[in-house]
């Protein structure tokens, strides 16, 4: 089949029907694991768009997680335009949590907004911080990050661990984790505000970092195509030997675009320990920053499509999880199978239907134009 | 007694916007060397490719032999005895000859029978077209030359009758030049037909016996080459006259503003490239550096850029060190010295492709006013910015917001120097300014160079077209084995000379 001419496709095309086309045929899939599970797949859409949609603490969760894959979904972007593949989303974001907490903790006799905004700080330096070794590696020693940042994954963990049984543990109880946090410090949620207009509603995890994540997305779109720091990332992302012949330095770039990456991981600590648990638990990032990986590619990295991206994935999680308490056989991993689909159908099978689908539109199109 | 092997009738095909081919018809006789010549971007290629089945066409048919074919892929056209050897070769570095030319034909699991008679059929292809390659060695011990003779010969064992050359001289010797057309009339003789694919008016006039024109995706004329002539068939070909030389004044060389003394530069392999070279460019000239592709000229031209490390000797620019082996200044201070470079490779390292035209024309001065502030880029200047430059050095399509790898190479090429010689710099280092540009856009380039020679700057002109060096430069030097084996000044010499300096032979 011939190559589809690609400045004929309208942008609509390429950037909402093919994704939309890949999602349908992911959740047919799924249907269709649902159904050899023995459960009746109709039933269980109507249970992720109730679950998700239906009432308003769900649909408040379904926020909730989509602030999370914001976070994750933008960091893995940032360092993508600078063709690095940072897969350590997971392992920033733990230790931006463990850099919210100190900064939390510490600096308490402060007023609360200035607490917060030095929390927020504090996320970000410290995810930076554990993004800037892979980066320092790749740049200098070509130590490639898919490697180092997984690794580092692992070491953060096993650091927090160490950290929450050894030396942050609040020792008047026995699970792994901090003590909390001032009860004034906790970032206000949903259920606060709802309080505020006289709505009572029933606790939901949603809180004010949703703010955030959008101000995180409006900074990345600047960020990337409105500065000078984003136009030379990209240029040693898309051509490394360009940029070296044009003065700017893929030392310099690949550092600092792991390290902004990793500070947007490192704030999805930000909404776990101020928003939502108000103290470090072992195991928070909770496969947030995998996921992000996802979201990002299904974004295009483009904030403008993570978004959208992160709330479908944030549908998921949240309906996925309301299908398990209804369907006793399906179990929460069959739901981790169906977010595989997704990934599977618009990350790595992206292309698979895509000249087809360009080429019937560009097909229609002309024959509309001519006729 | 001629008769049609190849017969093209209404070929259409377009590449988006771009109008490729337009209802081109061509008939090729069997046993002749067809030249077809055009400006780059004319639509040769895409023609060629077609009849070799990488493209299919939007429309038209194909008759080989009379009888029209449908060609998918260049499968189809092999079976139906095409060949085509392409401009980069497509041959498998670490195998040996023998292997390259079997591949996808090995015709038997374990090696055998079939090996040893392939063998003898590529003993007897080389003995009948004098070709003289040993089967056994290994490409990456080949020369340029010999690797297209590969090609050839791969094409010969497949069971061509119609050979394709797309642009087969750009990358060969003087002498390996005259090599390859003594081995294509051979070919001729044999009953072979030979198309040939170039921009270069001096093979089609010694080789052809008939020539078709190409302009724009057109086929604008048919003609036997003994009714034609140069001046002729390059009226054709961009559609009005051209100064095949150029005017240019005479030098007013003024006082030394960069000079290289006893430069060393190694290659990312850690191999000494670049040896002991001494090099003194002067105000108000234009210092050609001459030489074949892999002769060190790229590694030079690095160095001399603040790109590569220097490994030895020093580099000085307006008298002032710039660069030794210890301390050397980046590309970006470079320019701030007003020094600017114009690189050989303009995809791999002049241009970043997926960027949008406006954001390559700001790129290595993306940092200066008022192009940014504060780290923000100011986009509406940048934009009147590209406007302004890209109408200047006639820039098509103007504009800005297109990506640019979907501007013809002539083009991209025009982006880059209109950047650079925006910037009226002191010294210009430019690497193969014309490569896989068009006639027209040739001219004007050369026009721009001899214009800021003409305003005092010293430019040091890096390039395989020998044409080019001896049309622009007003000394040249030519390059072999990293050593500069020869100085000679542009009144007293031959392309000849040339071209045995450039082989090493003298």
């Amino acid at each position: 089949m011939a190559p589809v001419d690609k400045s004929k496709v309208p942008w609509w095309v390429s950037n909402l029907i093919v994704p939309l086309v890949n999602l349908t045929l992911a959740l047919l899939v799924s249907g269709l694991f649902i159904f050899i599970a023995g459960e009746n797949p109709y039933e269980a859409v109507r249970l992720i768009i109730y679950g998700s949609f239906g009432y308003i603490e769900g649909f408040a969760y379904t926020l909730y997680y989509t602030t999370n894959f914001v976070f994750t979904g933008l960091a893995f972007a940032v360092a993508f335009h600078c063709r690095l593949f940072n897969i350590g989303g997971e392992g920033q974001a733990y230790i931006g949590g463990l850099g919210v907490f100190l900064v939390a903790i510490n600096f308490s006799f402060l007023p609360v907004p200035i607490v917060w905004l030095l929390s927020i700080a504090g996320a970000v330096v410290f995810g930076a911080a554990w993004a800037f070794i892979p980066a320092y590696l790749q740049a200098t020693r070509g130590s490639h990050v898919v490697i180092t940042t997984i690794m580092f994954n692992f070491i953060a963990a096993s650091l927090m661990v160490f950290l929450l049984v050894d030396v942050i543990r609040d020792t008047a109880q026995m699970g792994p984790h901090t003590v909390a946090l001032p009860k004034e410090q906790w970032f206000p949620s949903f259920k606060d505000f709802a309080g505020l207009f006289g709505i009572k509603i029933r606790y939901s995890p949603l809180n004010i970092s949703f703010l955030l994540a959008i101000a995180a997305s409006v900074f990345v779109w600047f960020l990337v195509w409105k500065t000078r720091w984003g136009y030379e990332m990209r240029a040693v992302g898309h051509n490394t030997q360009a940029a070296i012949y044009a003065g700017i330095s893929p030392y310099k770039n690949i550092i600092i675009a792991m390290c902004i990456s990793g500070g947007l991981a490192g704030l999805l600590g930000v909404n776990e320990i101020l928003g939502v648990h108000h103290k470090i638990v072992a195991g928070f990032p909770a496969g947030y920053g995998f996921t992000g990986i996802a979201v990002a590619l299904m974004g295009r990295n483009h904030p403008i499509g993570i978004f959208p991206a992160a709330f479908l994935f944030g549908i998921l999680y949240q309906g996925g999880s309301e299908v398990t308490f209804d369907m006793p056989n399906i179990t929460r991993y069959m739901f981790v199978a169906v977010q595989g689909v997704i990934i599977l159908f618009s990350g790595a099978l992206e292309n698979l239907f895509r000249p087809q689908i360009e080429s019937f539109f560009v097909n229609r199109l002309n024959i509309k134009a001519s006729a | 007694m001629v008769s049609p092997i190849l017969e093209l009738t209404n070929i259409n095909k377009s590449f988006g916007h771009v109008h490729a081919n337009k209802n081109i018809n061509l008939t090729i006789n069997k046993g002749t060397i067809h030249g077809i010549i055009g400006e780059n971007g004319a639509g040769k290629s895409t023609l060629m490719s077609i009849v070799f089945g990488l493209y299919q066409a939007n429309s038209g048919t194909i008759k080989v032999n009379g009888k029209e074919i449908n060609l998918r892929s260049p499968k189809d056209s092999i079976i139906n005895g095409i060949g085509m050897v392409h401009q980069h070769f497509m041959l498998v570095e670490n195998f040996t000859v023998l292997e390259n030319i079997i591949l996808g034909f090995e015709g038997e699991l374990v090696f055998g029978k079939n090996l040893e008679k392939a063998k003898k059929d590529l003993k007897d292809l080389c003995d009948t077209y004098k070709l003289n390659i040993d089967l056994n060695s290994t490409i990456s011990d080949l020369s340029v030359g010999f690797r297209q003779r590969v090609e050839i010969l791969k094409s010969l064992y497949r069971g061509a009758e119609i050979l394709i050359l797309d642009e087969p001289t750009g990358v060969l010797t003087p002498q390996e030049v005259d090599e390859l057309f003594k081995i294509l009339r051979s070919l001729k003789e044999e009953g072979k037909t030979i198309v040939l694919i170039t921009h270069k008016l001096i093979e089609i006039m010694d080789l052809t016996s008939e020539v078709s024109v190409m302009r724009q995706g057109e086929m604008v004329g048919h003609t036997k080459t003994e009714n034609t002539n140069k001046e002729q068939l390059a009226e054709m070909m961009v559609g009005r006259s051209v100064l095949l030389r150029l005017d240019k004044s005479e030098v007013k060389a003024g006082e030394v503003l960069f000079s290289v003394k006893n430069l060393t530069v190694k290659d990312d392999l850690d191999v000494t490239r670049v040896k002991n070279v001494d090099l003194e460019i002067r105000a108000g000239e234009i210092l050609g550096l001459a030489g074949v592709t892999g002769n060190g000229q790229t590694e030079l031209l690095e160095a001399l850029s603040g790109i590569r490390k220097v490994e030895s000797g020093e580099i000085y620019l307006e008298g002032k060190k710039v660069s030794d082996s210890q301390n050397f200044l980046d590309p970006r201070e470079l320019k701030d010295k007003g020094l600017a470079h114009v690189p050989e490779d303009r995809q791999r390292m002049g241009l970043v492709t997926d960027f949008k035209a406006y954001e390559n024309l700001i790129f290595g001065y993306h940092d200066q006013q008022p192009f940014s502030k504060s780290s923000v880029l100011n986009h509406r200047d940048i934009i009147s910015h590209s406007k302004k430059i890209m109408e200047e050095y006639d820039v098509r399509p103007q504009s800005p917001n297109l990506i640019t790898s979907n501007f013809s190479g002539g083009n991209q090429q025009k982006i880059i120097l209109s950047r650079e010689l925006n910037e009226n710099p002191k010294v210009l280092l430019v690497g193969q300014p014309t490569r896989g540009v068009d006639i027209g856009a040739i001219e004007f380039i050369h026009q721009r160079l001899i214009d800021m020679r003409d305003r005092g700057a010293a430019i040091l002109l890096v390039s395989v077209e020998l044409d080019e060096v001896l049309s622009l430069s007003d000394r040249i030097v030519v390059m072999f084995d990293g050593k500069i084996v020869g100085e000679k000044d542009n009144k007293n010499v031959t392309d000849r000379e040339l071209g045995l300096l450039m082989a090493g032979v003298v």
